[in-house]
């Protein structure tokens, strides 16, 4: 079959840099823009869903999944390396809950993420995965959202706010204006719609954004019509 | 001869009003030779959670010492206390690993929850079967003799010193009418705020 390498393919560069993650970051930053925003009593995750013609059957495919009962994940950058974390962080997820029979916490959860992402970073024959993800969850037992990032180097981090993706500049410095430590849920998702609309080329519809909420109930993915109940109160 | 008779031991737990009790024996013996009274059987695994291992004797000290380090990996990587009834499942799980080629030890756990304080204790088989129960729970060589004596002493919202007589006498009586537990026994009382180690005077026979 096809020759095995045994070597990273992640290799340093005389300027102390990996350069294959230098692009994976790359690879993101033109991938479709995706906001979070951590509320008072939720986290809300939005992302734009564009498709390349309106042939495509667009709510067969999703880029918001939910992980757990109470947390879900949204990504920018390449869709098919999303659908392999998804999968593994599912399982991840459910083998704590089989050894504890008890719901992961967000943040566990990140960090089992965060290392799958960082061994593609250092084993034989593999490349870095080029998306950066969000997951949004409620911890039950503080009783508080938390909303963290994960990089395609396996670093991650907690966020108030934040964007990603395609103009994710303009987005975070659009959220440093307008995020606020009393902000709730609901404002929350106004706040998303707008940072989003900030990049976004033509007319927002509810077919081409995806929403996800996520509070002390767990997490869902918001319906197109609820979508279209926020986007008219937006316009 | 049976694997999970060899050792000997005698261990209950009890629910009281927002306290729990532990309580074991501290016979340490090889069939009917006893080679030491002070043999410990009833573990901390955190400020307010106590594991009761009874069983052979290698397998009790193994599985501390295994459970110990999966709790301490627990509480590192989760930086945070575990909760008495997540400690019960890690338990099981451990138990459950070995189903083919168990560890002969049936442990009986008690403790607090860390943040509302609420008691809680549980049992379990060698498999790691768990049993929950709002009473009390019992394990050891002479289980049917303990189930008698909590059927009989314990009544429900028990203060810690009322809960502390019971859980004495109940323990006392029940491993008196078995040939290889006994010899001394030892009480923890399980409160918010503190933890009470008292030492039995029991026959020494």
């Amino acid at each position: 079959m096809s020759e095995r390498y045994s070597f990273s393919l992640t290799t340093f560069s005389p300027s102390g840099k990996l350069v294959q993650i230098e692009y994976a970051l790359a690879a993101v930053a033109v991938g479709a823009p995706s906001v979070g925003i951590k509320a008072t009593n939720g986290v809300v995750l939005a992302t734009e869903k564009k498709q390349k013609s309106i042939l495509y059957d667009e709510h067969s495919i999703h880029k918001i999944e939910p992980v757990t009962k109470g947390i879900g994940m949204v990504y920018s950058g390449m869709g098919p390396d999303f659908r392999v974390l998804t999968q593994r962080a599912r399982k991840l997820a459910s083998q704590y809950n089989m050894t504890y029979q008890e719901q992961i916490p967000v943040d566990q959860l990140v960090q089992k993420v965060a290392n799958v992402m960082q061994e593609f970073t250092q084993s034989g024959g593999v490349r870095p995965f080029g998306v950066s993800l969000l997951l949004a969850g409620w911890n039950a037992d503080e009783e508080k959202p938390y909303l963290y990032q994960c990089d395609p180097s396996g670093a991650h981090f907690a966020w108030k706010a934040t964007a990603m993706g395609r103009n994710h500049v303009n987005g975070k410095t659009f959220l440093e204006k307008r995020y606020s430590d009393t902000l709730e849920l609901e404002d929350a998702v106004h706040t998303a719609i707008l940072t989003l609309k900030e990049s976004f080329e033509g007319q927002m519809t509810e077919d081409n954004i995806e929403i996800g909420i996520c509070d002390s109930t767990g997490f869902r993915r918001l319906t197109p019509s609820e979508i279209k109940d926020y986007l008219a109160s937006v316009s | 001869m049976s694997i999970l008779s060899y050792n000997g031991a005698a261990i209950m737990a009890m629910k009281g009003k927002n306290c729990v009790a532990i309580a074991a024996d501290r016979r340490f013996g090889i069939q009917a030779q006893t080679v030491s009274m002070d043999f410990d059987k009833v573990f901390e695994m955190g400020p307010n959670l106590f594991i009761g291992l009874p069983g052979l004797a290698t397998d009790v000290q193994t599985v501390l010492a295994r459970l110990k380090f999966r709790l301490n990996m627990y509480e590192l990587r989760e930086n945070r206390r575990i909760k008495p009834k997540t400690f019960m499942s890690m338990v099981s799980n451990l138990l459950y690993e070995r189903r083919f080629g168990p560890y002969f030890v049936e442990p009986v756990i008690a403790g607090l929850d860390p943040k509302s304080g609420e008691p809680y204790i549980a049992s379990m088989d060698l498999i790691g079967c768990p049993m929950e129960t709002n009473d009390f729970v019992v394990s050891g060589t002479c289980s049917e003799q303990m189930y008698g004596m909590c059927e009989s002493l314990w009544e429900p919202d028990l203060a810690p010193d009322d809960l502390f007589e019971t859980i004495s006498q109940a323990l006392m009586n029940a491993f008196d009418r078995d040939a290889v537990s006994g010899w001394g026994a030892v009480v923890y009382i399980i409160e918010k705020d503190k933890v009470t180690k008292r030492m039995l005077k029991t026959r020494q026979d």
